[in-house]
């Protein structure tokens, strides 16, 4: 489904991805995990089109999106749930779940509005109320919902936990176990080794721009080299 | 009547209504100004310094369809309003936005830049000199009593009122104008969600001189033209924005209100010279006790 291929990219003279492979299957959950400053927000982001690779290849279902601009690659169904949420503070939870479907799914606006909120009710019951005075938790449902507006076809979950009590953070991954039950493509990007590797059905592992371990998730969790390389120990 | 050591003249209580409400006609044209400065504030976080030069350039516009074509003022907002638009939109997105990239210090400067050479342009082709348009119906009125208010007046507070209203359900209920809010505040999740900033930028900057037009179209009748007539109305503008709370459309209103009516007020009591003072007084009383402007959000 998802394809890069010797995927360079950075800011500047600064050079952040080193020739990145990586692809993505229909109906798979794949995790990219390493720690804060592996490159993992570059690599979504680049994927999203909010930069420009400045080498290599991105495959959508074959078709080359590389350099494509943001709204272009939505239009597509890539959809990514940014890293702090970026929800809009200022507007109602209703507005903030139109927004989701500014480019993609607006037909199927109200419709979707009811399925998100069967997912999610909580945010039903303050529908009205700014998003800004929402908790951390339910701003993470409300990013999810928002971009289930757009009814994606590979949705990019970038550190869906972060910030999260044990309890949510659970709650979160059992969440994005159902998505994917629906037949969603997943990216998951995580810090978050141990609970991403369970849910997931294949993984990479990023250290400083590299791609240096990837395999099906069952078989990395036992592997020691993932506690070498990732942990550090 | 005194008031620290002045003695004040002492008007009847009609006298003083009507200045009042002479100054809630003024105040409206002052709001709507504001409001698309505030807009622009509000959404590109950036100060536009060619507003009042564009408020000028819409309000030649004006009088050229006039002395021109015979289009009667009111009638040219039709086309002002759209141009100005247009004229807005592409100014941000191939001038301001390409020569800015991205820093806000630059944008201010090419405002300023923009200002100065639409100004100047003005000043080379049109010259210096006073033109007014005259309508027919520019000392018709109605009597409200104590004070006689002219067609252009009413006008322009139904014009404004209008506007403002017009600006507030688009705001609040289209697609896009719910994009203009994403975008001032969450830029990047505006972008992940498919939003072209680029191009709400260009939007909510054409709205801004679309409002500037519409103003045009309300001034011309009482109001001469000429190049530097847009530094006077934008200064207060800024006076409005700041007193109202940057980026608060309400703030713009009340804002625009409440200097029209101290102006005039303040031109009855101290004269047409001293009376203007008056609008710094009240800015600086209300900055005093009030950082944000009246209606403006806390910061954070």
């Amino acid at each position: 489904m998802l394809d890069l291929k010797g995927l360079c990219a950075g800011y500047g003279q600064m050079k952040v991805l080193h020739g990145i492979d990586l692809t993505i299957e229909q109906g798979e959950i794949v995790a990219l995990l390493g720690s804060n400053g592996a490159g993992k927000s570059t690599l979504n982001n680049n994927v999203s089109g909010i930069f420009q690779p400045t080498a290599g290849q991105i495959l959508f279902e074959g078709q080359d999106i590389t350099g494509l601009p943001p709204e272009n690659v939505v239009d597509l169904g890539i959809v990514q749930v940014p890293e702090g949420r970026r929800i809009f503070p200022n507007m109602s939870i209703r507005e903030n779940l139109e927004l989701g479907s500014y480019r993609r799914g607006k037909p199927r606006r109200a419709e979707n509005i009811d399925k998100v909120v069967d997912v999610f009710p909580r945010l039903e019951e303050r529908f009205s109320q700014l998003a800004g005075t929402l908790s951390g938790g339910e701003q993470q449902m409300l990013a999810i919902g928002r971009a289930m507006m757009s009814e994606p076809r590979l949705l990019i979950l970038d550190e869906p936990s972060l910030g999260l009590s044990p309890l949510l953070v659970e709650e979160m991954f059992s969440l994005i176990q159902r998505l994917n039950k629906q037949g969603l493509a997943i990216f998951l990007v995580e810090q978050n080794v141990m609970q991403s590797l369970e849910i997931a059905d294949r993984a990479y592992v990023m250290e400083n721009g590299s791609i240096v371990l990837l395999g099906e998730a069952a078989e990395l969790i036992d592997d020691p080299d993932l506690k070498k390389s990732y942990l550090g120990l | 009547m005194e008031f620290l050591g002045f003695s004040l003249p002492s008007y009847g209580w009609s006298t003083v209504l009507g200045s009042a409400i002479s100054g809630v006609f003024l105040g409206s044209i002052y709001a709507l100004v504001a409001l698309g400065l505030t807009l622009i504030y509000g959404v590109l976080h950036i100060i536009n310094f060619a507003h009042g030069a564009l408020l000028m350039l819409a309000m030649y516009a004006v009088y050229f369809l006039w002395s021109g074509y015979g289009i009667d003022p009111y009638l040219a907002m039709l086309i002002v309003v759209p141009g100005g638009f247009f004229f807005g939109y592409g100014l941000q997105r191939l001038v301001i936005g390409k020569a800015s990239h991205g820093k806000d210090e630059i944008i201010l400067l090419v405002t300023l830049g923009i200002a100065i050479v639409i100004e100047n342009l003005s000043l080379f082709l049109f010259s210096a000199s006073e033109r007014s348009v005259l309508v027919p119906y520019d000392l018709d009125g109605i009597d409200l009593g104590v004070t006689y208010a002219v067609y252009p007046e009413l006008a322009a507070l139904g014009g404004s009122f209008l506007i403002t209203l017009a600006l507030w359900i688009f705001m609040t209920y289209t697609d896009t104008g719910k994009a203009i809010r994403a975008v001032a505040k969450e830029r990047q999740g505006a972008r992940l969600m498919g939003i072209n900033v680029d191009h709400i930028f260009a939007v909510t900057f054409g709205i801004g001189v679309a409002c500037v037009a519409a103003a045009a179209s309300l001034l011309v009748p009482t109001y001469a033209v000429h190049p530097q007539v847009g530094s006077l109305f934008v200064l207060i503008a800024f006076t409005v924005v700041v007193l109202g709370g940057m980026g608060s459309f309400v703030g713009a209103l009340v804002g625009g209100f409440l200097i029209g009516v101290t102006e005039q007020l303040g031109r009855l009591y101290l004269g047409e010279s001293l009376g203007v003072i008056t609008i710094s007084v009240i800015f600086i009383l209300v900055l005093l006790f009030r950082p944000t402007g009246l209606f403006g959000a806390k910061s954070g």
